[in-house]
């Protein structure tokens, strides 16, 4: 009996958390701008977006060097190096730049927003907000949504070029494939709007769920230290889950004729 | 001074995004191709194209010279009409030149191949190519192979032939 009552009441926390957070998505994202809101805005889109410029380029460079490695090896035994050019390019602009930079975001920036939300919970700064009439949601959780959403696909746009810049090191300038079939292929074989445009709506998708899913874990902790640990685990486990399992979802839409 | 330098960081980033699309979109992609200035447009047709794309390379002794943008069916002759924008220096086409159309490889892309004249008059631009060479089909080099394997006269076909002639003489046993 006892486990089943766990189990309900699980179930119910479960349900209510996900009902609160789409309470506080609708509010911050209707909310209308406060006093100030661009500075503030701009603020954090320097914390989440410029700070985590540096992981973002370096992941990308070196992804972009492996695929050109790896994809290299596998393609020369058909004789087909030639198109190692588009796939470089297909598999960081349709999966690895939107997939990898929402991964990286959720550790490298969602960890760091659930926390300071967190202690600002813990140390009654947002209490002492709502006291003095400053509305919270508007005020620290609106900026921050909003900087998350926008900063992730730019990330992911900046991943993939630099990705597809080491992929172009490695195999024309290293490996010798030939310069003009590496870009002729890419061009003759990626689409701006099949491929790119649905790149960037995948990135904004997932900007969308980790900076939620990171600002809502920091709303809602349990304010103690050990609470907000606890929450800081489960936006990087939370993010990581919903990017991966979204991203199938997302491919199985735009690309696999559904 | 503080917020200033964050908002040049800021400005930075979103301007490195904003090349990063850009590259993406010409470089990548190709956007850029479909709209270049400095080339003249020729039209080939082909009784069978199957296999060639818009955007697929034109060649000439192996060098690439241009790009196919549109393929059409000719509602009256009901063949294949490809349209290839050509590099504006490549202008020295003889009007008796040859397209045709080629495959990278054993199984890779199909583009066009053109193997120039020695007529004295050039294509210009809106001009046709009329000599041409349909794409190879490797259905139809099957059949016709079967084919000529059916009808020439082979060892085994002698054999066959010869084989009646016993048949009735054991049929004639019996």
């Amino acid at each position: 009996m006892n486990v089943i009552q766990r189990l309900g009441r699980t179930t119910i926390e479960r349900v209510e958390g996900i009902g609160a957070a789409s309470i506080l998505l609708g509010r911050a994202l209707f909310a209308r701008p406060s006093l100030g809101g661009v500075s503030l805005f701009i603020q954090q889109m320097y914390r989440v977006g410029v700070l985590s410029l540096l992981i973002i380029i370096v992941s990308g460079l070196f992804i972009g060097l492996v695929l050109g490695l790896q994809g290299y090896t596998i393609l020369v035994n058909y004789g087909s190096e030639s198109a190692l050019g588009t796939m470089v390019a297909l598999v960081l602009v349709r999966e690895l730049g939107p997939v990898v930079t929402a991964l990286l975001f959720a550790g490298r920036a969602g960890s760091a927003l659930t926390a300071e939300i967190g202690l600002m919970k813990a140390t009654e700064q947002l209490a002492s907000m709502e006291m003095i009439g400053v509305d919270p949601i508007r005020r620290v959780i609106a900026p921050r949504l909003w900087a998350g959403m926008i900063s992730l696909p730019l990330l992911a746009l900046i991943f993939s070029s630099v990705g597809i810049l080491g992929g172009k090191f490695v195999g024309v300038d290293w490996l010798g494939v030939y310069d003009g079939s590496f870009w002729g292929n890419m061009q003759n074989n990626v689409q701006f709007l099949n491929d790119i445009v649905n790149g960037v709506i995948k990135s904004i998708v997932f900007g969308v769920v980790c900076t939620w899913i990171a600002v809502y874990q920091g709303y809602a902790c349990v304010p103690t230290s050990e609470g907000i640990s606890t929450a800081t685990t489960r936006t990087v486990v939370y993010s990581s889950l919903c990017v991966l399992a979204l991203d199938f979802v997302l491919t199985a839409v735009m690309f696999g004729g559904l | 001074m503080k917020t200033r330098t964050t908002e040049l960081a800021v400005g930075v980033f979103v301007i490195v995004a904003a090349v990063a699309l850009f590259f993406l979109a010409m470089r990548v992609s190709g956007l850029s191709q479909s709209t270049s200035a400095n080339t003249y447009t020729i039209t080939a047709s082909f009784d069978n194209i199957s296999g060639l794309t818009s955007r697929a390379k034109v060649t000439m002794s192996g060098v690439s010279i241009g790009r196919v943008t549109k393929i059409s069916l000719d509602p009256v002759r009901l063949n294949a009409v490809v349209e290839m924008q050509i590099n504006s220096d490549v202008d020295e086409i003889s009007t008796d030149s040859a397209a045709s159309i080629l495959t990278a490889g054993l199984l890779g892309e199909k583009y066009i191949g053109i193997v120039p004249g020695a007529d004295e008059t050039y294509l210009k631009n809106g001009d046709e190519i009329t000599l041409t060479q349909s794409s190879l089909v490797l259905e139809d080099l099957i059949g016709k192979f079967l084919f000529n394997k059916a009808t020439e006269p082979t060892p085994a076909a002698t054999t066959a032939e010869a084989a009646p002639t016993a048949a009735s003489a054991t049929d004639a046993g019996f």
